[in-house]
């Protein structure tokens, strides 16, 4: 089973701002993790490849600026992937459907029987690239994976539905799938998998950043906030008066 | 053509589908196009029944028994070849998790922008400008299409159109659509839904829900909460990544993907407030929250926003309560 995880850095989220052009955020002093979703799909693929434990192989691939794909991909390879693949791009894409493309024909030799994605990214959260590179390739796919299980030439997942609802679907191999957060413990490297990790097999590709995208980003801003809101701030004395206050005399919840 | 894709969720119109329907309705007056309502596959008798109630020009019925059961391989052909057909200017769904699985791979066989998760849309002038959250609802992002871009698959969240405005008639016409589904097309079979109980609450009908967020940190805090709640008589709720790192059970989750309540007050503790949040409580009556972060998109639909540490303002809350 060859098992490619697609994995973004993400920039850490704190106290983020919008940068200058308001077109993203000011990510020139920010660190880079891997996006939190892909940690589920690399466990994933991790346990995937422990349980058939014969000639699997997990690669672990991202797309995005030179350090943080070096990065996460380290984590990767520490984590117990097997090789790595970088597509380097420094520019910004915002069309899914534009990043799926470049993405699919960079792993299209690789013909692999699986691809685990994160469900979404915390940046972006179109949630759409495994689904479209799924396509791409001709494979089946299916979202919001709590659970899986090999069955030779298929995969049964459990898909999570709405309002607390789940379902086993089968599909066929070679299959895109996207990982709900949640369905496993994601481990942490041992010491043992960073220093393998150094020897590890990481390929670098470049792309033609000639590309034009159907859909874009355009401006960043603030949400406005629409309702009458009170803001209740201060010392934890006078803040906790008030919020007794509220629950007593004005919402008279508590006698 | 305007075509709005309605969505069955078990036996009923999925609730995104009739603000799907504003959706298409206010586009079709604003391009001057015909409004068409598909209903796709499964359960397509009650989409109907639906849909003959909502004004539209066209209602499109299309019927096979490889999508009698929602499959993201026959959707994803079945409409595709809808489109390819009728050449709509706009697809429009709800933002589902049926339309996030499927309608990425419509984009791609015709080769149609998919822009999804809208929180609203706008239009100005010449450009329509769509609007989406992004780094987990903390900002949002104008989204627009390349002015050589005609057509698009549109997929809306939840209160992004309002429901109660929709117009209501009937369709002037209704076509049963003929589609060239193989059995070769369908690599998938799905099981019957279930439901995983593990239920030992029953936040739905709860009057006063304290939920707390990641900013919880850990299990060891839960019993601090559960100290106050036990003092206010409130039942405890949780978002989503509590719920992932095995803090609170799923029974108590609060969201797109758990329970949807609606109590007297709603207090939302060290949580963000991200639209799959959200949408499942912003129905309460009162909504309050703690957050040191003074821009928390919680405040937003808040009505009382505390700028404070909740690891100060809960033992102090429940230090005054049981005084007194
Ligand atoms: C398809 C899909 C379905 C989803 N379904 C759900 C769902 O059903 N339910 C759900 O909840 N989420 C759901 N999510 C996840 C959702 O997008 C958010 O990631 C999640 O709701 C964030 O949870 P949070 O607010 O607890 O965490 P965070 O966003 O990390 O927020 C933590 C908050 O705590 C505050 N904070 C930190 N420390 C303190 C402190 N000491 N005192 C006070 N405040 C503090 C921070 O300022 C921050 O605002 C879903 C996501 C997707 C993509």
């Amino acid at each position: 089973m060859k098992i490619a995880v697609l994995t973004k850095a993400i920039p850490k989220v704190d106290s983020l701002k919008i940068n200058s052009s308001e077109t993203w955020i000011d990510d020139s002093n920010v660190k880079f993790v891997m996006n939190e979703h892909d940690t589920y799909a690399l466990e994933e693929a991790l346990l995937i490849k422990e349980e058939l434990d014969n000639n699997s192989e997990v690669v672990a691939i991202t797309m995005g600026a030179q350090k943080s794909s070096n990065q996460i991909i380290s984590e990767a390879l520490a984590k117990g992937a097997d090789r790595g693949i970088i597509i380097e791009n420094d520019t910004k894409i915002t069309d899914p459907l534009v990043f799926a493309k470049i993405f699919s024909e960079q792993i299209r030799e690789e013909k692999f029987d699986l691809i685990f994605c994160g469900l979404a990214s915390y940046d972006l959260g179109s949630g759409q690239t495994s689904v479209l590179i799924g396509e791409i390739l001709g494979m089946t796919t299916a979202t919001f994976a709590i659970g899986t299980k090999i069955e030779s030439s298929h995969i049964k997942v459990k898909k999570e539905l709405e309002s607390g609802y789940s379902q086993w679907i089968r599909m066929s191999l070679p299959a895109s799938i996207s990982i709900q957060s949640g369905l496993n413990n994601p481990r942490y490297p041992s010491l043992k998998g960073i220093m393998s990790a150094k020897s590890k097999e990481v390929k670098v590709k470049t792309i033609d950043s000639n590309f034009s995208e159907m859909q874009g980003f355009t401006k960043f801003f603030v949400p406005k906030n629409e309702k009458q809101t009170e803001y209740i701030e201060g010392d934890v004395e006078d803040v906790s008066n008030k919020i007794i206050d509220i629950l007593k005399n004005e919402l008279k919840l508590i006698a | 053509m305007i075509l709005v894709v309605l969505e069955n969720q078990r036996g009923k119109i999925h609730s995104f589908s009739r603000e799907a329907v504003v959706a298409g309705q206010i586009f079709a007056k604003k391009y001057d196009e015909e409004l068409c309502i598909l209903c796709l596959g499964e359960n397509v008798e009650v989409l109907k029944e639906e849909a003959s109630e909502f004004e539209s020009d066209k209602l499109l019925v299309a019927e096979h028994e490889l999508i009698s059961q929602y499959t993201s391989d026959g959707f994803s052909k079945a409409l595709s070849e809808i489109i390819a057909q009728e050449s709509p200017r706009f697809t429009i769904m709800g933002h589902t998790y049926i339309a996030r699985d499927f309608l990425p791979r419509v984009s791609v066989k015709q080769d149609l922008p998919f822009i999804g998760d809208l929180t609203s849309v706008s239009f100005e002038d010449e450009k329509t400008i769509f609007c989406k959250q992004v780094f987990n609802a903390k900002f949002l992002t104008n989204i627009e299409m390349d002015p050589s871009i005609e057509k698009a698959i549109l997929s809306f969240q939840s209160a992004a159109f309002d429901k109660d405005k929709i117009i209501k008639g009937s369709p002037k016409n209704i076509i049963d659509v003929k589609l060239n589904l193989k059995d070769s097309d369908v690599r998938i079979t799905s099981e019957e839904a279930f439901k995983e109980s593990d239920s030992d609450v029953d936040l739905s009908s709860a009057n006063f829900i304290v939920s707390v967020g990641r900013g919880i940190e850990s299990e060891d805090n839960i019993p601090m909460m559960e100290k106050f709640v036990e003092n206010v008589g409130a039942d405890l709720g949780s978002s989503r990544p509590v719920v992932d790192m095995g803090i609170m059970p799923k029974s108590r989750l609060v969201g797109s993907s758990g329970f949807t309540v609606s109590p007297d007050l709603y207090l939302a503790v060290g949580l963000s407030g991200a639209i799959q949040h959200v949408v499942a409580m912003k129905g309460s009556k009162k909504i309050m929250g703690i957050n040191t972060d003074r821009d928390a998109p919680i405040f937003e639909i808040a009505d009382y926003a505390v700028v404070g540490d909740l690891f100060e303002i809960i033992p102090e809350l429940t230090k005054k309560l049981s005084d007194s």
